[in-house]
């Protein structure tokens, strides 16, 4: 059973039909007794930093995802990546859960977001077993981490930025694989054999 | 490099796919959920579905469609037709959809779309309009699928929309709409060099040429098809091949 943390914020139904699709289930809940029972947690994320971060420890699931990670594999989408970074400068400055290094800072190029398909390269983790240096993915944000020894995948808009990340069994992708067609399934179907 | 996208639109009227030549002697081209999966399959980008009834009969938009399409398709989906609050987005967005269209519900009510952006984001809040050029040469902002006229100007009007927090400008010619002799490439660029959002153009493809033009001299970050899709004139992997063989960056399939 993959958990999808739900803390209020979130494309989180998007995320379970692609889990279903490929075979898996996948149970959508903000209550630790449920995500207890999960062998894999994903944090999906839409919406603003500061708020997300506020209900996540406000429902005591930062510290719970912090508890889980040593021996669960965790991935974090979109802003849900953005989490497990150190801090973000959204609206201010919040301190993010800390698990990879790096702060998520805004485009200050080009049209914002950073919608649409591009390509990703410089892969290094078995999260991408399969998928081709340059396979596109869907993106759809305005903040990004720069590259950092923890990249995992490189994008380019405007520069450089990661566009996937990983530090132990905590990895965030900056795209949303539940909307990227085949190679999202596919790196999907990779967290879940990890 | 961000790609240009190749996005069918798949007009729903009663639960089908329908496209009419100015929206007028609308032909049956089948089922949605089932050409949707053909164009996923086929490398489409992304899928509009608009709901062509909503907007003038007050209909419930197809919430059922959506739900079984996000099921099988990975694909953002942008859903419009009828959209009039923020609760018809809570409730499309929760049946699997990604983007929201207005039309006409944000003419009438402008801070439908600040409301919206700030509730789920501005990626979510897509502005159709439709356009008309007038005996000056602007443009003029039409309502219900080209029925009804405003006092509008359209670059005026989406200028404007930007400001409230729209995401993306979904821009349709209703003179080129149907006619498939190429997109309004001045109007797109104009449009384009205006805001700073992403834009979709939108009426009169009729060759794979006129996306060409209308993605690089246009400057459309997208381009939107409907008919000439359904009936299999140009086929979305091949106008890929075309695209990206003549220097645009497109998404292909290849993983």
């Amino acid at each position: 059973m993959i958990g999808i943390i739900d803390y209020g914020m979130g494309n989180t139904r998007s995320v379970q039909k692609a889990i279903e699709f490929l075979g898996e289930r996948a149970e959508i809940s903000g209550k630790i007794s449920a995500l207890d029972k999960c062998s894999r947690l994903i944090l999906p994320g839409v919406g603003s930093f500061g708020a997300g971060i506020e209900n996540l420890r406000a429902a005591r699931l930062a510290e719970y995802i912090l508890s889980r990670v040593h021996d669960t594999p965790v991935l974090g989408i979109c802003l849900g990546m953005q989490f497990l970074l150190d801090a973000s400068e959204e609206a201010g400055k919040h301190a993010g859960l800390g698990l990879i290094g790096g702060t998520s800072t805004r485009f200050t190029a080009g049209k914002i977001p950073h919608m649409g398909w591009n390509s990703v390269y410089g892969l290094k983790s078995p999260l991408f077993n399969g998928i081709g240096d340059g396979a596109q993915f869907y993106f759809v944000h305005s903040y990004r981490a720069k590259v950092t020894a923890d990249t995992i995948a490189v994008s380019d808009y405007y520069g450089e930025f990661s566009a996937a990340i990983g530090c132990g069994n905590a990895y965030g992708v900056q795209f949303h694989p539940e909307k990227s067609g085949e190679a999202g399934l596919c790196l999907l179907k990779n967290f879940m054999r990890l | 490099m961000l790609s240009k996208r190749i996005i069918p639109c798949l007009d729903l009227k009663d639960g089908r796919v329908v496209k009419g030549v100015n929206f007028v002697g609308l032909r049956d081209a089948g089922d949605p959920v089932e050409t949707a999966k053909l164009y996923n399959a086929c490398g489409a980008d992304e899928i509009v579905f608009l709901d062509i009834t909503a907007s003038y009969r007050g209909g419930l938009p197809m919430r059922e469609t959506i739900a079984q399409a996000s099921e099988q398709i990975f694909l953002p989906l942008t859903v419009g037709g009828g959209m009039r609050t923020v609760e018809d987005f809570k409730n499309m967005l929760a049946c699997g959809a990604d983007k929201i269209a207005v039309n006409s519900a944000a003419i009438e009510n402008p801070s439908l779309i600040t409301e919206a952006a700030m509730r789920f984001g501005r990626q979510c809040v897509v502005l159709a309009v439709d356009v008309k050029r007038n005996e000056e040469g602007r443009y003029d902002v039409y309502l219900n699928g080209g029925r009804i006229k405003t006092e509008l100007d359209a670059l005026d009007w989406i200028l404007q929309a930007e400001h409230l927090g729209a995401g993306e400008i979904l821009l349709t010619s209703m003179d080129r709409d149907g006619t498939k002799s190429g997109y309004d490439i001045a109007f797109t660029r104009k449009v384009a060099d205006t805001v700073n959002i992403p834009v979709i153009a939108s009426g009169g493809a009729g060759s794979m040429k006129d996306f060409y033009d209308v993605l690089t001299d246009g400057k459309a970050d997208a381009a939107l098809a409907a008919s000439l899709f359904h009936f299999g004139i140009v086929d979305v992997r091949d106008l890929k091949r075309y695209l990206s063989g003549r220097g645009v960056s497109v998404r292909l399939e290849e993983l």
